[in-house]
């Protein structure tokens, strides 16, 4: 556990930033909350959209399984109290984009109670930087529709695609210090919703967006005055708006003014919130119990089926990678970061096993070195992701077994890999057919550096005079001669034996 | 009026008692007008093949065609009902197996969103709206082989006790008060209760044999009262609420209107059952209703209220009441007094949580998506809310759905909202308690019988006491049913009400039987339409 040490430096002295996140995270599921209507992303306007969803008169809501399994799930990965009876509440507002005239969410009894979130703070340095950030709650709820302004000169449309689509609204305590906390907790949250596989997390997809809280006090004094920035949607800009909203604060305070409650608005290209509305236009949502739902209860069989599907989480996989598996903690944490490289990682160490006849033990280093430095590297320059590798995981064990077994050098695992990405051929048919096997002939390679040694007489006499940093040179030498095949082992070791006799 | 003419020897709806005008001279009764059948005689009669389904529809449709004084229909359909009608003539004649209710033509209260028939809940905030879809109920109706004679109009949006909220102007009871000792024998119009007074109004006229009703404080059991004819509401949860035009979710229950008892016990039972489109829908068997009646109530321990006789209660009402329980001793059963204490606060109750649910329930009527849109020229989002809500809500709706607001605001929802719920759960204990003793409860339906329409209108709370009898059993989800009892001295019915536990619907329909047999009730308003 680490105290963060940021302060803002006010012409006054130090302010502390206090930050809470309510995320919106959207529910994966085929289904809406209340609805049998599809949720695609990306369909034409009112293609997603069932009777209920439009609130037609007398049509009824009924919760959709599958959404309140995912929130249990979600609740369960992050350690919470799962609440076996909950309910659901309308809020009551109006808007063009809300056809019932309410939202069905979970005011009074939400579904999830409190947990909790464990977050990274120097990736170099994963062990000795953690710290534990609570949630309060989590509580399920219907997205609205949205409006559209660009269609029409003077009326504006509506699409109910989303409305009735399943949210959950994770909210955290206000327990983050920093604009990197504040990253960090919600890049978290997002890595284990995709592990959990109940929220995609694409926030620039609007799967997931969250409501910044961020007040400002002198170090150990009472909480201030919050204001909330609606909507963020990136892990960049919820640091963004932080850190502008605690300057903007501490301006204000320090200028002698007060800071008032209020909902702001971010606006990235100017990289500034402005404030929307404040408590006292606020609405008067007037909650009250949904007559329409019955109180959700969850037996004891369905609470263990959730449970029971909840994949590795990423604390105990990081775990697992440094303890069994012998990985640094650095490379266990970039692994484990993201659902999708831990998958793709893991499916390279089984095929790396199963080909090298070895444990995945034995294998992981070199794996997991390869995937974060060659792979990665690949891919960056290529602009790809990593489900859109032109080289998969058996592909890459293959190549990673010809270097184990000797049977290529590193370098030329680095070219053969280039070949790989390049045509789409497998290392093993590479390396056969353009002749790269490594040799260990010692007939060979004592030629050629008799050769080099002989070539560069002069070097000889310099590195016999005590210039033994020419060894690599000698080394380097042999290895251009035998077209970088030679087993690097071998030259070595023939290397010190030729200048040595 | 048309009439159905037709000879029928033995037929099975003789043994029903049923008393027909005259005895042709072979002594077979001649049959003179098949819209006085109730639903059971004509489901018989046209199984027995004394008449068509056709002509059943043919004779209900020119009743209501000769009946627009009543104002009981918003929408008429009697080519629905003649298309059920072949239906039904064509299925007997092929041989194929018969719906429930094959033959029958019922009326349709327009709160039920109706396929491709206009649904308006009677205001005119949803007027020229078409549903693309059946409700589950009259789905279900429709299924069994009813044929559909037209959408009964109601108070708007179910919110009324007379039918005067309409915005398609007030149903007229055809009852009058006769020129007797305590009638004033005026021909002054009177209210057919509300909000089902289409559905009571058609019955009782002979529009109809039965209709769909929906209850959420006494909007079939009053109107029924006020007409005399009887309807049931079930236990919360029995009719699925999908495709009903909501006003208080947690209230509204769906159910029969007719004028016997077991013609109630032949639709609810078509009515009922699982819907897992609607959350609160109770997932059981619906029993068999009618093939159970049976008006012996030995062994049954029937419950006289004592909060129910309050000082000043009508005293003809209290003397029925009397007879009623004298009925029900004569019917086996055992009489205990009991006591519900929570009963004054029902109706305070009643209209701080209808109200509520109501106000947010009626939030998407917005000018939107559907129904009536008011656009005054450079009107935004707020001012197209404001007009077309102001255009479309009747007096008494908007009334409402300020109450409703009022008691679910910030400062002042648990003063109203939270304390209605908490008496809720104390009224529902008095219940409880008082079923321990008891299997039924006997009280009046209504504290007056039919008024004048205008009587009340300009004060709502006299209004709002028309519910005193029913809104207990609303709010803690009992099955209940309204029964008429007999006339008052000014010549109109006067009913009661039975009350059972939950889900025990039969021992309602039994102890109803037992005094529509005793009772006797045949009277039946004198023609002026």
């Amino acid at each position: 556990m680490t105290e963060s040490t940021y302060r803002i430096q006010g012409a006054t002295g130090e302010w502390e930033v206090v930050i809470g996140l309510e995320v919106h995270a959207q529910v994966t599921s085929n289904a809406k909350l209340f609805s049998g209507a599809a949720t695609a992303f990306g369909a034409e306007p009112n293609t997603q959209v069932s009777l209920v969803d439009a609130a037609m008169p007398g049509m009824l809501p009924v919760p959709n399984r599958e959404c309140i399994r995912q929130a249990v799930r979600t609740g369960m990965a992050i350690d919470a109290q799962i609440n076996k009876w909950s309910r659901f509440d309308r809020k009551n507002y109006f808007y063009a984009d809300l056809p019932q005239g309410y939202q069905i969410s979970q005011l009074y009894h939400p579904i999830v109670g409190e947990g909790q979130i464990e977050i990274v703070l120097d990736e170099k340095n994963p062990e000795a930087s953690t710290k534990v950030i609570g949630v309060e709650r989590i509580h399920v709820e219907q997205d609205a529709g949205k409006l559209m302004h660009d269609q029409h000169p003077t009326s504006s449309y509506v699409d109910l695609n989303r409305s009735g689509v399943a949210l959950m609204e994770i909210v955290s305590k206000p327990d983050m210090r920093s604009p990197a906390e504040a990253g960090a907790y919600l890049s978290k949250l997002r890595t284990i919703l995709r592990y959990v596989g109940s929220c995609d997390g694409n926030m620039d997809q609007g799967s997931m967006r969250a409501d910044v809280n961020v007040s400002v006090r002198r170090p150990g004094e009472a909480f201030g005055t919050r204001t909330e920035t609606k909507n963020v949607n990136s892990v960049r800009f919820v640091m963004a708006v932080v850190e502008h909203e605690a300057n903007r604060q501490v301006d204000v305070l320090e200028a002698g003014g007060k800071i008032v409650q209020e909902t702001r608005l971010y606006d990235p290209d100017r990289n500034e919130t402005r404030s929307m509305r404040s408590k006292e236009d606020a609405h008067d949502y007037r909650y009250f119990p949904d007559p329409d739902l019955l109180p959700l209860e969850l037996d004891d069989a369905f609470l263990e089926e959730c449970r029971q599907s909840l994949p590795e989480l990423p604390d105990a996989k990081r775990a697992r990678y440094v303890n069994d598996l012998g990985l640094s903690a650095y490379n266990a944490t970039t692994l484990t970061a993201d659902a999708d490289t831990a998958r793709w990682f893991e499916a390279l160490l089984a095929q790396g096993a199963r080909i090298q006849k070895k444990s995945e033990g034995e294998v992981a280093k070199a794996s997991a070195n390869w995937l974060l430095s060659e792979l990665y590297g690949a891919l960056n320059r290529l602009g790809k992701s990593l489900d859109e590798s032109p080289v998969g995981p058996e592909e890459g064990a293959e190549l990673l077994a010809l270097v184990a077994d000797g049977t290529i050098s590193g370098t030329i695992a680095k070219q053969v890999f280039e070949i790989m990405l390049e045509t789409g051929a497998r290392a093993p048919a590479i390396v056969e057919e353009k002749g790269l096997k490594q040799t260990s002939d010692t007939g060979a390679i004592e030629a050629a550096v008799a050769k080099v040694l002989a070539d560069n007489a002069d070097k000889v006499a310099q590195y016999k005079g005590g210039k033994e940093a020419l060894f690599g040179f000698f080394v380097g030498q042999t290895m251009k001669a035998m077209q970088g095949k030679a087993n690097p082992q071998v030259v070595n070791e023939l290397v010190k034996k030729g200048l040595a006799g | 009026m048309p009439s159905a003419l037709s000879l029928s020897k033995g037929c099975t709806f003789l043994q029903e008692g049923l008393g027909f005008d005259r005895l042709s001279p072979n002594g077979v009764r001649i049959l003179t007008d098949l819209t006085d059948l109730t639903v059971a005689e004509i489901r018989n009669g046209f199984r027995g093949g004394d008449f068509s389904a056709r002509e059943v529809a043919e004779a209900f449709n020119a009743n209501v065609t000769a009946a627009k004084a009543l104002n009981a229909f918003i929408v008429e359909t009697p080519e629905k009902a003649l298309e059920a009608a072949d239906a039904a003539d064509k299925a007997k004649a092929a041989g194929d197996s018969l719906g429930a209710l094959a033959g029958v033509p019922i009326g349709m209260k327009d709160l039920f969103c109706t396929q491709g028939v206009q649904t308006t809940a009677a205001s005119h905030m949803l007027e020229g709206f078409v549903p693309t879809y059946e409700s589950t109920v009259s789905g279900k109706l429709w299924a069994a082989g009813a044929g559909m004679l037209g959408k009964l109009n109601l108070d708007q949006f179910a919110m009324g006790s007379s039918n005067e909220t309409s915005y398609y102007g007030n149903v007229i009871s055809p009852w009058r008060r006769a020129k007797t000792d305590g009638g004033r024998g005026d021909n002054a119009a009177l209210a057919p209760g509300g909000s089902s007074g289409g559905s009571s109004s058609a019955i009782a006229a002979r529009l109809c044999p039965a209709a769909t009703g929906t209850d959420t404080g006494g909007s079939i059991r009053q109107p029924a009262a006020f007409t005399g004819i009887s309807g049931i509401k079930p236990t919360y949860g029995r009719c699925s609420r999908w495709g009903i035009v909501a006003f208080a979710s947690s209230l509204d229950q769906a159910g029969p209107m007719a004028r016997t008892v077991r013609d109630n016990a032949i639709l609810l039972e078509v009515m009922s059952g699982f819907d897992p489109k609607d959350s609160t829908s109770l997932d059981l068997p619906v029993p068999q209703w009618e093939a159970n009646l049976s008006s012996d109530l030995k062994g049954k321990t029937v419950g006289i209220p004592k909060e129910y006789r309050p000082d000043g209660l009508n005293a003809e009402i209290s003397a029925l009441w009397d007879r009623g329980i004298e009925w029900l001793k004569d019917a086996g059963a055992q009489v205990v007094e009991v006591s519900l204490p929570h009963t004054k606060y029902a109706l305070p109750t009643y209209y701080i949580i209808a109200p509520a649910e109501a106000s947010s329930n009626l939030a998407r009527y917005d000018g939107v998506r559907y129904g009536q849109r008011d656009l005054p020229d450079g009107a935004g989002l707020q001012d197209m809310y404001a007009a077309t809500r102001a255009a479309g809500f009747g007096p008494e709706v908007k009334r409402r759905i300020m109450i409703g607001t009022y008691v679910l605001s910030a400062g002042f929802y648990d003063a109203y909202y939270t304390q209605a719920q908490k008496v809720r759960a104390l009224i529902a204990r008095d219940f409880e308690l008082a079923f321990e003793k008891c299997d039924l409860l006997l009280t009046p339906t209504a504290p007056s019988a039919s008024f004048a329409l205008g009587e009340k209108q300009a004060d709502p709370l006299a209004m709002y006491l028309n519910d005193v009898f029913t809104v207990p059993a609303s709010l803690v989800g009992l099955p209940a049913m309204a029964i008429p009892g007999g006339l008052d001295s000014a010549g109109l019915p006067i009913g009661l009400q039975v009350i059972g536990k939950a889900l025990d619907e039969q021992t309602v329909l039994n102890a109803s039987l037992a005094i529509e047999e005793r009772a006797g009730f045949t009277a039946r308003p004198d023609k002026w339409w």
